[in-house]
């Protein structure tokens, strides 16, 4: 296993590599590639945070829990809410804020405020040939050339390893509420998450969990507000509800995806068209349905070896496998885009050298 | 600017590239006199002129696809045009080139409100996709000052922002896929009705690749249900460096305004006797709106008042109902026509991190000086995202010379203190040559391997965004129809 301290040091050990690397921040996803180790925990550390800004720059290896801890000091946040995978892989190490960029990792909020792709706002990366390139800045408005920032996000370290990234944050709200429907069926709790996020009273969560028919509207937000919204999409609703104050508990252990953990099954995200989401799970064949995003994210929990794909045919969207060991991991791409995606790959990484054949 | 020489063997190719134009797209859509090609000599960026070999108007994706395979197969370089509202050269043809326009492609093809969507053909204009859905109550979120007229076309090839995007977002976050139709005319789907890429985000890096990787004729663009109200506060201060700080405490706060414009003295002069809006005489004025229901603007607004009043303000006037509201805006919606009545100028448009505000503009200041060049200050402050108005007399030879290289030091200044060349503009040809001082080789390097994949001959709109001596060698490459 490699451990650079430095990006220069993670430039030399590329450059000399010749054969492939599997790239980790703190290891919690277990990605699985072949290859010799390479380790970005040491390269580490805040380098800037500007309250006043609302922007940081971190290397890549710096823990998510480091940052949220600082950014708690000024009353901020990571406001993509990145979920934590080691409850539901049962893995061990901290997650990193590489690795959460490099995956374009966004929980529940993201329906709300953005992925954390639409946070990044600069990268440093070394590429397949060891090259250190940046692209992008540490300010919120930026069109100076192409935004190879959004590339790298999601990339998963294939087209180069961050050694640093530069992000905004958001303040932390006043206070929180979660409204809750009961006792809906899964086509009517999307159609009522939508009929709320087409409201002007501003939800920063929509999801539902078939299991318990519970339908979770998350409203944020100074205390005033915060209730007369809840009041408002309570009466735009109606049926049978209740409302929670202090949701972080709730919603971390919904975002972890804390109830797919203990079984020994597979587990897929899908993303889709919101309104599609109850026939997909329908005809998906899984044991378990979890709909966050208003519908727009299907988690879905299978029987080991389950070729989900092949369930759901066609529709507008893709299926990813998050625990499991159905191959190919990410959704195949159309003859088009996947020429256009192999051709970034060889000039990015022409060696092949990085999270070989992860997403190819 | 420099342009690199139009191709001669290009040229001499017009009347046969005509004739197969005319094959494939209607008679009226193949412009090529030249008393007809000289309306698409310039965009917003008037102070440069080419007018192309060809004109073509497309009506459909499948025409946008024969135009690029025709020109694919003659080897002739393509500019596409939105609405030609680019105000750094993004659609400026040269002599050798098909100006590709897509104002003809302009329907809404699908609203869905369940899903917060639309898809529309990209030469429809901005303010007429909020059009589409604000009777059921639902708006398109970037709001350029060119939205009237702008595309969107142009608003994904140049990833434009707005005043609100403090809260909103620019076009990238608002986009959810396109259409696009590639330089061998291969039509491609990315994104769609869904969230976030299953592989690679080449949505993410289409946005703002200004044109030079394909030519987007549809987009799905996320739409929000409108905010009940909307309402700002307008406040007046007798030194930017406080109105800096009193920006950085508003967001400290935790409130999150969905605009903070500011305006300097030069600029508030010049609205004042243009609009007579009724602005303080001060050193620099902020306008700050928040959303929400009448009550929820209150509270807002009173907690940012606060914050103001913590700095001393000559005036505080916070609006109560829409005529306020309007009275408020009217100043800083007729700024730059404003400072256009007084001359010529050049606007500017770099971002830089809002704690170096007062030190940018102390420095703009005295660069103005300098230069014996007036300059006004009109920005979004919330982000950082600064538009210098250089006024300068396009008559007076040397002057636009000088302006330019006045205009060069702001942006390295912009840089130099961590910002950026361009907030929301893009580079086109204006800051193309600046592009060394953000970026080292290398850095252009990685981005320019983007456009070898997705467009190998850099037929599209070659001469934009990279140095020329950095692209020089890609732009040459064997012409493949001589």
């Amino acid at each position: 296993m490699h451990h650079p301290q430095t990006e220069d040091e993670l430039a030399e050990i590329i450059r000399s590599s010749d054969g492939p690397l599997a790239i980790r921040g703190g290891g919690t996803r277990g990605m699985g590639c072949s290859g010799v180790g390479l380790s970005m925990a040491a390269v580490s550390g805040i380098t800037l945070y500007e309250p006043g800004a609302m922007t940081v720059v971190a290397r890549a290896g710096t823990p998510v829990a480091e940052i949220e801890e600082v950014l708690g000091q000024e009353n901020q946040r990571l406001a993509f809410e990145p979920m934590d995978h080691r409850v539901l892989l049962g893995t061990q190490g901290t997650p990193t804020i590489g690795g959460v960029f490099a995956a374009n990792i966004s929980g529940p909020r993201r329906i709300s405020v953005g992925a954390a792709r639409d946070f990044l706002l600069g990268v440093r990366y070394v590429d397949g040939a060891g090259q250190i390139v940046k692209n992008g800045g540490r300010v919120m408005k930026n069109v100076t050339g192409y935004d190879l920032v959004k590339l790298m996000s999601g990339a998963f370290g294939t087209l180069g390893v961050l050694s640093e990234v530069s992000f905004k944050v958001l303040p932390r709200p006043e206070t929180d509420a979660t409204l809750i429907l009961h006792g809906l069926e899964d086509e009517a709790a999307v159609a009522a998450l939508a009929r709320a996020l087409g409201s002007p009273f501003e939800v920063s969560a929509a999801a539902h969990d078939p299991a318990t028919r519970e339908t979770m509207l998350r409203i944020e937000g100074f205390t005033d507000s915060v209730r007369y919204r809840t009041g408002a999409l309570q009466a735009l609703l109606g049926g049978e509800t209740s409302i929670e104050s202090e949701g972080a508990a709730r919603w971390r252990r919904w975002r972890d995806l804390e109830g797919f953990a203990m079984v020994d099954e597979d587990v897929w995200r899908v993303s889709c068209k919101p309104s599609a989401a109850p026939e997909l799970a329908a005809r998906s064949g899984a044991r378990a349905v979890r709909y966050d995003w208003a519908g727009g994210l299907i988690w879905l929990r299978t029987p080991a070896g389950h070729d989900l794909r092949a369930a759901l045919g066609e529709y507008d969207g893709h299926a990813t496998v998050v625990r499991g060991n159905v191959r190919p991991v990410f959704e195949p791409e159309a003859v088009g885009v996947a020429r256009i995606t192999a051709g970034l790959r060889a000039r990015f990484d022409p060696r092949g050298l990085l999270n070989a054949g992860l997403m190819s | 600017m420099e342009m690199p020489t139009p191709n001669s063997a290009v040229l001499a190719r017009k009347a046969r590239v005509v004739e197969r134009l005319k094959a494939v797209l209607a008679a009226d859509a193949v412009i090529h006199d030249l008393a007809q090609t000289r309306a698409y000599e310039c965009d917003a960026l008037t102070a440069y002129r080419c007018a192309p070999m060809v004109v073509v108007l497309p009506a459909s994706t499948e025409e946008v696809s024969a135009v690029l395979r025709i020109c694919h197969e003659e080897s002739v370089p393509v500019v596409p045009r939105g609405s030609g509202t680019s105000l750094a050269g993004g659609a400026l043809p040269t002599a050798d080139c098909v100006v590709l326009g897509v104002a003809r492609m302009n329907d809404v093809i699908e609203t869905d409100y369940d899903n917060r969507f639309i898809r529309v053909q990209t030469g429809r204009t901005n303010l007429s996709v909020t059009g589409a859905v604000e009777e059921d109550g639902f708006f398109y979120a970037p709001d350029p000052s060119s939205q009237l007229a702008c595309a969107i076309a142009g608003n994904i090839a140049m990833n434009s922002g707005g005043a609100h995007c403090l809260k909103y977002g620019v076009t990238t976050n608002n986009l959810m896929g396109v259409k696009m139709v590639m330089m061998d005319g291969e039509i491609v789907q990315i994104g769609g009705s869904y969230l976030d890429a299953g592989g690679l985000d080449l949505l993410g890096v289409i946005c703002g690749s200004e044109g030079q990787l394909g030519v987007v004729t549809e987009a799905t663009l996320r739409i929000l249900h409108k905010p009940e109200g909307a309402r700002p506060v307008l406040m007046g201060f007798d030194d930017s460096e406080v109105a800096g700080a009193c920006v950085t405490d508003i967001i400290k706060a935790g409130v999150l305004p969905v605009a903070i414009e500011f305006m300097d003295r030069p600029c508030i002069e010049a609205t004042e006797a243009f609009a007579k809006a009724g602005y303080p005489m001060c050193e620099a004025l902020l306008i700050v709106e928040v959303e929400g229901s009448d009550a929820e603007i209150d509270h807002q607004l009173e907690l940012i008042m606060d914050i103001a009043r913590r700095h001393h303000p000559v005036e505080l006037r916070q609006s109560r109902s829409a005529e306020e509201s309007a009275a408020i805006w009217l100043g800083r919606k007729s700024a730059f026509g404003a400072m256009g009545q007084i001359n010529d100028y050049m606007c500017l448009d770099g971002t830089i991190p809002v704690s170096s505000l007062p030190h940018v503009l102390r420095r703009i200041g005295e660069m103005s000086e300098e230069f014996g060049l007036k300059v006004g200050n009109v920005f979004h402050a919330g982000d950082g995202n600064m538009h210098p108005l250089i006024l300068f007399d396009a008559n007076k030879p040397g002057d636009l010379e000088l302006c330019e290289a006045f205009g060069a030091e702001i942006l390295k200044l912009c840089v130099e203190v961590g910002g950026c060349l361009t907030g929301e503009h893009g580079v086109g040809i204006e800051k193309r040559d600046l592009m060394h001082v953000q970026y080292s080789v290398t850095d252009l390097e990685a981005q320019m391997a983007v456009k070898d994949v997705f467009d190998p001959q850099w037929l599209l709109n070659p001469a934009k965004v990279f140095p020329l001596d950095v692209s020089d060698a890609r732009r040459h490459v064997p012409d493949a129809a001589a």
